[in-house]
């Protein structure tokens, strides 16, 4: 093996300082959490207690996030449903050729890189003008999708750039139909994958908050309750809230990173 | 030949559809919506269909949009700078100085997983390290470099920045070990067996062939900055206004066309500096 380069440790130890930037501020405040019930929002910690996580359960002690909680997990999931399917969908489709797929494309990418403030504007504008209510189950289920399908799409590109089109060529020579050559030979392949963008779909949704903002409505989706928090509740409450929504969303990430290796590790046995 | 190709096209449409439907109506008409309302008059209590440019005149004219653009710009060039140089770095050290995949791959879900938890929590998590009494200062004053807590370290443009690149560095790193990783070994080496030095590598051959994923990277990183309005509010503690957040205040005193007119402004600056960028690199090419 070749000799370590002497940029290695100096490399080494600025990704480690990065790693500690990163999870650095989040272990912290998971730890502030456990403040006593006299604690405040900084160090050092006065005694230790769970009564902060306690007082998240009391419905009178900070508004509805319980509320907000099942609605975000609801909105997550028909996010990522959606964002799954019609990615998939787009993504075939741009392998083939059809007019107007670089305007599409075009649009997808804009709708990724628009300042998410002008999704939640006009969504707004759009809604009050044409005499609908805002809901986050519609506006803002939309407003949503105009965030995650662009990544979906992007995943699908990066997957079909090196998918081997030899599956697919085998499949038709066998007599297989474009939807038995999809249903069992594209999706089996690429299901892995698709895992993927339903992490995205999901944990975008989760945690989505600026495109929702004015198209959620009058219930509040988690993001918007947490933010709705920052300005009126100075205990490390808001503390034991986001320690718990990032263990769910960290619960999430890691079983979705499971599955996707039991998967390959399964494909890897097959093959 | 042309037969053969209309039913590929027609079906290509079909597929297509859910995504054309979505974004029609939830980016298209919405966008349409901003810049039709920009021309409209607000009185005290609604607003209504008008044609006048006085949303615009009013915005064009104010010295404070001048002094907005500069700091937002401000935010733009610092955040763009420390992300680009910490993601290269991170970046680099993952694609050329990790040598098993296994940990390549560990470390770079590593690197990203804070990208699917909350920004705003990821905010907030800076309070018990920047605040008056938080970890910063007092390991400041345990150590006799300063006397009294700076006030400058929470609630300041210097936390607006940080939370910046805390939040979007993440944007840089992942496209650029991307293209990272399609570098063709071999060149390093005809590098280097053409006598060329670790350093000369570096500027010669892995950044002109990184290129592509810098400049992705950066179209995140600077429109993300410049369209954002909730870590300014948050980490300047209310004391610094961004472009975003000037929108943000105008639709929450429910002046609608003056915000929508704010908004068209963004959106075409927004849209001049990628144009700028995309000339560059195609993006699809490189997934």
């Amino acid at each position: 093996m070749e000799r370590r380069t002497r940029s290695f440790f100096p490399l080494a130890i600025f990704f480690g300082l990065f790693v500690l930037f990163l999870y650095g501020p989040i272990i912290t405040i998971a730890i502030l959490s456990f403040q006593g019930p006299q604690g405040g929002l900084t160090f050092p910690m006065n005694g230790w207690s769970t009564h902060w996580f306690a007082d998240l359960f009391e419905q009178q002690a900070v508004g509805d996030i319980w509320g907000a909680f099942r609605r975000s997990l609801a909105l997550g999931m028909m996010v990522m449903v959606v964002t799954v399917v019609v990615s998939v969908m787009s993504g075939l489709a741009f392998r083939k050729r059809f007019p107007g797929a670089g305007a599409l494309f075009f649009l997808a990418v804009a709708s990724l890189i628009i300042p998410s403030i002008l999704v939640s504007l006009g969504v707004g504008l759009l809604f009050d003008q044409l005499g609908l209510r805002v809901h986050w189950a519609s506006s803002g289920f939309g407003a949503q999708l105009t965030w995650t399908l662009p990544f979906g799409l992007l995943i699908m590109f990066a997957i079909f750039n090196r998918f081997d089109p030899a599956y697919e060529e085998a499949a038709r020579d066998l007599g297989a139909s474009p939807w038995q050559t999809v249903r069992h030979v594209v999706l089996p392949i690429i299901a892995p994958a698709l895992i993927g963008v339903a992490l995205f779909g999901f944990t975008l949704s989760y945690d989505e908050f600026a495109r929702t903002l004015l198209a959620a409505g009058s219930y509040n989706t988690l993001p918007l309750e947490i933010y709705g928090m920052t300005t009126n509740v100075t205990t490390p409450v808001l503390y034991a809230l986001g320690t718990l929504t990032t263990v769910f969303s960290l619960a999430i990430i890691l079983s979705l990173l499971a599955v996707v290796w039991l998967m390959r590790r399964r494909a890897g046995r097959a093959g | 030949m042309t037969l053969a190709r209309l039913p590929s096209a027609v079906t290509g449409w079909l597929l297509a559809t859910p995504l054309a439907l979505v974004l029609g109506f939830f980016l298209v008409l919405p966008i349409l919506m901003i810049v039709t309302v920009s021309f409209w008059t607000a009185t005290e209590w609604s607003y209504g269909p008008d044609f006048n440019l006085e949303n615009y005149v009013f915005l064009l004219t104010s010295p404070v949009t001048l002094q907005v653009y500069i700091k937002t710009f401000t935010y733009v060039l610092l955040s763009w700078f420390f992300c680009l140089t910490i993601g290269f770095t991170v970046a680099f050290f993952l694609a050329f100085h990790v040598r098993s995949l296994v940990w390549q791959v560990a470390l770079f879900l590593l690197c990203t997983i804070p990208f699917w938890t909350s920004n705003i929590i990821r905010m907030i998590s800076w309070i018990p390290f920047l605040g008056r009494n938080g970890l910063a200062n007092s390991t400041l004053i345990e150590l006799g470099l300063i006397d009294a807590p700076l006030e400058w370290l929470l609630f300041s443009d210097f936390a607006v920045v940080l939370a910046f690149v805390h939040l979007y560095t993440l944007f840089m790193v992942v496209p650029i070990f991307n293209t990272m990783m399609r570098i063709d070994r071999s060149l390093i080496e005809a590098a280097r067996d053409a006598g060329a030095s670790g350093f000369q590598i570096l500027t010669n051959v892995i950044i002109p062939l990184t290129k592509p994923g810098i400049m992705i990277g950066s179209i995140f990183v600077v429109t993300l900055v410049m369209g954002d309005f909730i870590t300014v509010r948050f980490m300047s503690g209310g004391n610094s206004a961004s472009v975003g957040r000037v929108i943000s205040n105008e639709i929450a005193l429910l002046q609608y066309p003056a915000a929508a007119a704010s908004a068209v402004v963004l959106l075409i600056t927004v849209l001049i500096i990628i144009a700028a960028m995309l000339r560059a690199v195609d993006i699809r090419r490189e997934l």
